[in-house]
């Protein structure tokens, strides 16, 4: 039997930041991971940082996170690969072009730098775009990082600062403030976090998160090709829908001259398989907006599941009914851009301070029999 | 059967530039069978072009785009011929599949056994060259090959499939492996055998197995300077494999003739080279003891891997790396069976008797199958014989300093693999075997010198054009 003061179930990049900054704070923390640091959807998803606009908590929570990102780039060690890429919105249609002028008038409102491109001015910024699209919508203070390694460094910064990490071992069940381990073992704590991404769902059956699969394929490196992270302004209608399955062009430049190509959705899959219809509707959907990546090779094609709720924003604070125990999961497919800002109002939550943005909307109490 | 040349070779021979590593430094054909993706090279036009699995003259590809067969043989080596050749004499359609641009494999290529070279070329019609399979396709029993330069896409079905996938080399890095001039044993003789020049050229061969004997025999025959060659294992361990030898009279046979070959050539146990030198190409190497030889190439190689990625895509179950099957060739997977080096590293003669059984087994002439047993059996014998003769020292994982790239593809050095705790852990953290080999060249290296076995694989097999996928 060991103590702490907080326990951590998970080292994604959600509970690496958790960590991080609850033992900043001198608590005893102690992560639990069943695997390795950053292997979930961590390992899985694309790595942007990102604001978005789906709705006004989940503005607040991206925009508040990408600040606390860009106030520690200089602290990010190379392995994380940040690039300030931006990201362009791309327009097929008029249609379309009157989504951005409303993204426009929203982000302006809201003191987000942003710049609406015409047609000519999206092929200028991204050459290899198809012809004839209608425009675009660059953010560019937003980036993308390389988030296994963003999740190693925040564990390591966490264990400098006193917290404890113990991998290969899997939390069983939460008892209170015990959590029972699969070698038969136990922790007590003060509080518990859960941060398991879908997997919580092993511990908590009601936590209302579903795992939500998607498909990835990256290329062998062909630097400047794609300067941007592009993400067709469809992209919103497959992520924020609730439909069983849909693809949307989604491609991002790495730091390696690599291009990752998304992405799917797809609920109520269970297994973690490469599907090759479903990885080659999402490529036809890539292959659309950018035709030049039909003849580039694709080294490795992977899967990887988020944690969607029903109303698409996460579970972050204590639980409705079990003192001390706490959620921090339920991110889709934001977990990399707002682990910081999940972290830091979970953090003053707990320490009783007020947080740098409203906490209410992402309260597990807003569902009920959660 | 011929065999043309191919870009490398050529490219070898002019001195050109292949690609620059992700850390800056140049490289060149490694494994020379379309594995290590160090050959890559952009050929009229297009990026990544494995150059040494294209032909200086590669016909346009006639592909069909569909293609069935009663009996697919995956693999145009010794196993996959003689699978081919007993499926057919059922009478059913059975057709053959392989990467490289002529049958023959990745070791004997046009140099087969006398019998089955003929074999090969009555078979010819039923063989799609340069045809490399990367997927399973949604349809029940079909495959995704590519062919052709541009390469088209061909949809494979079968009713039985018999893999004869092969083998590829084992690399143990040292510091230098990376420079140009430094080949796989059976990498090198490939090369030359796709028409690289090595008339005059000083040639260390190095490794562990009898395959360094057969290409320091072939190089030598093709004018090559044979400087020595260095196996890792004992001599108390060679002669014991040997005295084996004795009662293998067939094997026993070639050793003798090789050895005859070989004539003066310096054939040293208990040696390896610790180090290659050079300027921006390979100069010379150190041997354990501090020895230094000048050279111009290294042709090293620590046995063979077996390729079992396909096999494992299609769900047939493998242990301790080969894959699993009953006595008549049939992985765990229902009408796929499995022949040669993917069961156990046991060289032609058990390839041979494998493809046999395979090929009977799966078109229902199941007593010729079963005549083929004891054949199979002492070809099992030999390769438990081989294992135990060529088996890897513990000491050998030293020459692997801290500061020697193991992955290639993504330039990780040892010091970075030994912070890590598991394969995920490391791939994630360094990117180690995740680049375009997809982790067959520092995959095994990383097994040997930690002891994690390979991963799951996943589609595509190999790197392929987007395009492709759909």
């Amino acid at each position: 039997m060991s103590a702490a003061d907080v326990v951590i179930l998970g080292a994604g990049l959600v509970g690496a930041s958790c960590a991080e900054s609850l033992s900043r704070q001198k608590l005893r923390v102690t992560v639990i991971e069943a695997g390795v640091v950053g292997a979930g959807a961590t390992a899985a998803g694309m790595g942007h940082i990102t604001v978005m606009d789906d709705s006004e908590a989940q503005f607040a929570l991206t925009r508040y996170s990408q600040s606390l990102w860009r106030a520690r780039i200089k602290e990010l060690p190379a392995s994380v690969e940040w690039q300030n890429a931006g990201t362009l919105w791309v327009a097929a249609d008029d249609e379309e072009m009157q989504a951005v002028h409303t993204k426009q008038a929203f982000y302006t409102q809201r003191g987000v730098p942003v710049h609406t491109l015409d047609a000519r001015a999206v092929v200028e910024a991204e050459p290899n775009l198809r012809p004839g699209l209608a425009g675009g919508f660059l953010v560019p203070q937003d980036s993308v990082i390389y988030a296994p390694c963003a999740a190693a460094w925040l564990m390591q910064r966490a264990k400098a600062a006193g917290a404890h990490m113990r991998l290969g071992v899997r939390a069983t069940r939460v008892d209170g403030r015990r959590v029972h381990l699969d070698d038969d073992t136990h922790i007590d704590a003060g509080s518990v976090i859960v941060a398991c991404g879908h997997w919580s769902r092993q511990l908590l059956p009601n936590v209302p998160v579903r795992p939500r699969k998607g498909h990835l394929a990256i290329t062998d490196r062909y630097p400047g090709f794609v300067h941007h992270q592009l993400v067709e302004l469809g992209y919103l209608k497959s992520a924020h829908g609730h439909d069983n399955e849909s693809v949307a062009f989604n491609v991002q430049p790495r730091a390696t001259g690599q291009l990752l190509i998304g992405s799917s959705r797809q609920f109520d899959i269970e297994h973690s398989e490469v599907e090759p219809r479903f990885l080659a509707r999402m490529l036809a959907r890539a292959f659309e907006y950018m035709p030049g990546l039909q003849n580039m090779s694709i080294i490795r094609t992977w899967t990887g599941f988020r944690a969607a709720t029903p109303d698409s924003l996460p579970l972050i604070g204590p639980h409705p009914s079990h003192d001390g125990l706490y959620l921090a999961t339920g991110h889709e497919g934001l977990g990399i851009t707002t682990s910081l800002g999940t972290a830091a109002i979970l953090t003053d939550h707990m320490m009783h301070r007020p947080p740098a943005i409203p906490i209410e909307p992402y309260l597990p109490a807003r569902f009920a029999n959660v | 059967m011929s065999e043309q040349r191919t870009i490398a070779a050529k490219m070898l021979c002019d001195g050109a530039a292949f690609h620059t590593s992700v850390s800056g430094e140049p490289r060149a054909p490694l494994c020379g069978m379309g594995v290590c993706m160090e050959c890559r090279a952009t050929v009229d036009g297009s990026p990544h072009q494995r150059t040494c699995q294209t032909l200086m003259d590669q016909p346009p590809s006639t592909a069909p785009h569909q293609a069935h067969f009663d009996v697919l043989v995956v693999g145009a080596g010794p196993a996959g011929l003689a699978a081919l050749w007993a499926a057919s004499q059922s009478g059913v359609t059975a057709g053959m599949v392989d990467d490289n641009p002529a049958a023959g494999g990745q070791i004997w290529r046009n140099a087969l056994p006398a019998e089955w070279a003929q074999r090969a070329a009555r078979l010819e019609s039923n063989f799609l060259p340069g045809t490399r399979i990367y997927a399973t396709a949604s349809t029940p029993n079909g495959l995704w090959a590519e062919r052709g330069s541009p390469s088209q896409r061909v949809h494979i079905t079968y009713n039985k499939l018999i893999l004869a996938t092969g083998a590829r080399e084992r690399f143990l890095p040292f510091p230098g492996w990376t420079l140009p001039g430094v080949f796989g044993a059976g990498g090198l003789q490939a090369l030359v055998k796709t028409g690289l020049p090595v008339e005059g050229k000083r040639v260390v061969v190095a490794g562990s197995g009898p395959l360094l004997l057969a290409v320091a025999a072939y190089l030598k025959k093709r004018g090559a300077r044979i400087s020595l060659i260095a196996e890792q294992t004992t001599r108390a361990r060679r002669n014991d494999f040997l005295t084996l030898l004795l009662r293998n009279p067939s094997k026993l046979l070639q050793a003798v003739k090789l050895r005859a070959q070989l004539g003066a050539i310096r054939y040293r146990m208990s040696t390896w080279v610790t180090r290659a030198q050079g300027e921006g190409r390979l100069q010379g190497v150190t041997l354990n003891g501090g020895r230094t030889l000048d050279c111009d190439y290294l042709a090293c190689g620590f046995g063979l891997v077996p390729n079992t990625e396909l096999a494992a895509l299609l769900g047939c179950r493998i242990d301790d790396g080969y894959v699993a099957v009953n006595h008549s060739q049939q992985t765990t997977v229902d009408n796929i069976y499995c022949a040669g080096e993917p069961t156990g590293i046991g060289g032609v003669d058990k390839a041979i008797a494998e493809g046999l059984i395979a090929g009977y087994a799966a078109t229902g002439q199941t007593a010729l199958a079963r005549a083929g047993f004891p054949k199979r059996d002492r070809g099992n014998l030999f390769r438990r014989q081989l294992d135990t003769a060529f088996a890897l020292r513990p000491e050998l994982a030293a020459i692997t300093t801290p500061d020697t790239i193991v992955c290639r593809c993504e330039d990780v050095h040892l010091a970075k693999i030994l912070d890590h705790r598991s394969w995920r852990d490391l791939k994630l953290q360094t990117r180690c075997g995740m680049g375009p080999c997809q982790g067959r060249i520092c995959g095994p290296a990383v097994e040997y010198l930690r002891g994690w076995p390979a991963d799951s694989v996943r589609p595509p097999l190999y790197p392929v054009e987007a395009r492709h996928l759909l």
